[in-house]
């Protein structure tokens, strides 16, 4: 029997669960503590976690390197853009109250909060998943017994 | 005061663990104690910050603190070296003196700090207070860190987001995200 | 001077620990255990700044979700367990509650994640110098650089 039943199986409940956790932190970060930067190191967890156990190169199958380079770009620029968005729309630079005719209960900024915020948790996530690829993808250059 | 507040005890006992804690990470030779140790203090860290009222940040340091850091922080042990060699006695007692002075000089600026828990605090009466104020008026988000964050402070969360972006830039022109894989392949 | 002190013992135990911070910075040879103490400097100066934010009887700035408040007493009664504060004037903009400083919590965690971002950086740093040298104290470093350094000269 595999040494590792019980990791395995565990984790394969919960990694989702970590995931729809961070993505609630992120969501709800307008209502309760949470936000883009917590939500970003939560999901990091789940694949930092389903690496630990299955290992690197599934992982890499999984979330692969190409889309961690994209999406590290892709999160400031998603935030920059919200920021042309606004300038485009014809407010100051960020200014979220644009995004949405409701101004008496300023819609507009939930929707522009929830934006840049995605795009913190997007640079975040793929930041720290590119950190661990780049440290756990090396081999040691010392040989187990030579320590 | 007239009764004991018991979260203070709670404080008390969180700031000792956090001093037994420090003390033995500077003690302690072997990496990997040391490492895991500092895992701890950022969970007692995280702990005190919920005390102190600040949850957001409480948060974040016992994700970011205690997860991502220690992973880190293994992963370049692995790498480097399961040991610190021992401190010379001349670089200790040099290390200590100018310890010494640094925190003497910290010491004697303690008294124009403002009291502890002050409400009309230099630090809390003006800015922080009117962004609880106005928050409700101009963002109507409960969440008045977010709101300071995101939409106040938007620009300084956006220099932060391209900072953490150079910072995976760095990380992957120094090492590579796809290394080799044994000693003597070539890059 | 006691009562001095008393009154601010959250800055003596902050000091405390960042001088234990400072000293593994300055003492050990090893980059990777100066980089602990680094970081352990790091954490206790958030800890300054949080525990200036705080306000004694107050809560976490999080306000009370009320039927769309805009600001009036109305929205802010509703908080039923919240302490009065001795600062309240008869006038219309009453707070009911008490609220720790939300700004400095602001700062520090933009200084959290972007000290895990240097973190980082350092780290992978220490790992080339490691395949590079073959050592991480800073002694050996020191004198294979000297090593190199002569032996350029005398060449």
């Amino acid at each position: 029997m595999n040494p590792h039943l019980v990791l395995r199986v565990v984790s394969k409940l919960l990694i989702p669960l970590i995931v729809v956790f961070g993505l609630y932190v992120h969501f709800h970060g307008d209502y309760s503590p949470g936000g883009g930067f917590q939500a970003g190191v939560i999901v990091a967890a789940a694949v930092i976690l389903y690496a630990l156990i299955f290992g690197v190169d599934a992982a890499k199958r999984a979330v692969p390197t190409w889309f961690v380079k994209f999406l590290a770009a892709f999160g400031v620029l998603l935030y920059g853009g919200t920021g042309v968005a606004t300038l485009v729309l014809g407010a100051n630079f960020l200014d979220y109250d644009v995004l949405h005719p409701d101004l008496a209960h300023h819609s507009g900024q939930h929707i522009g909060i929830i934006l840049v915020e995605l795009g913190v948790l997007s640079t975040v996530f793929s930041v720290m998943m590119a950190i661990f690829y780049a440290f756990a993808g090396r081999a040691p250059d010392i040989p187990e017994g030579e320590w | 005061m007239t009764e004991f507040d018991w979260t203070q005890l709670l404080d008390y006992s969180l700031m000792a663990m956090l001093l037994a804690v420090g003390i033995a990470i500077v003690r302690l030779r072997n990496l990997f104690a040391a490492v895991m140790l500092m895992g701890v203090y950022s969970l007692i860290s995280a702990a005190w910050f919920v005390s102190l009222d600040a949850v957001d940040v409480a948060f974040t340091e016992a994700a970011v603190g205690a997860g991502i850091s220690t992973v880190l922080m293994l992963a370049a042990m692995l790498l480097t070296a399961r040991e610190a060699e021992p401190v010379k006695a001349g670089r200790h007692w040099a290390a200590l003196i100018v310890v010494s002075v640094t925190g003497a000089a910290l010491f004697y600026a303690v008294g124009d700090m403002p009291i502890y828990g002050d409400p009309n605090s230099p630090a809390n009466a003006y800015v922080g207070m009117d962004y609880i104020t106005s928050t409700p008026n101009e963002i109507a988000v409960p969440n008045v860190v977010t709101a300071v964050l995101a939409s106040y402070r938007g620009f300084d969360t956006f220099g932060e987001t391209v900072v953490i972006f150079a910072a995976g830039l760095g990380v992957m022109l120094l090492l590579g995200l796809n290394p080799r894989k044994k000693k003597g392949e070539g890059k | 001077m006691i009562e001095l002190l008393a009154e601010r013992f959250n800055f003596i135990i902050v000091i405390i620990l960042m001088m234990t911070g400072l000293y593994a910075v300055v003492a050990t040879g090893n980059l990777v255990k100066r980089l602990v103490g680094l970081s352990l400097f790091q954490t206790s100066v958030f800890l300054l700044y949080i525990t200036m934010g705080k306000v004694f009887g107050g809560q976490p700035p999080i306000l009370p979700e009320s039927a769309e408040g805009h600001g009036e007493t109305a929205g802010y009664d509703a908080a039923a367990h919240a302490p009065e504060t001795a600062l309240a004037d008869a006038g219309h903009h009453v707070e009911a509650a008490i609220y720790s400083n939300p700004l400095p919590h602001v700062l520090i965690l933009t200084a959290i994640v972007v000290g895990v971002a240097t973190l980082a950086v350092g780290l992978a740093l220490v790992v080339r110098i490691r395949e590079s040298y073959g050592t991480i104290e800073d002694e050996a470093i020191n004198q294979a650089d000297y090593a190199v350094d002569s032996a350029g000269k005398n060449a």
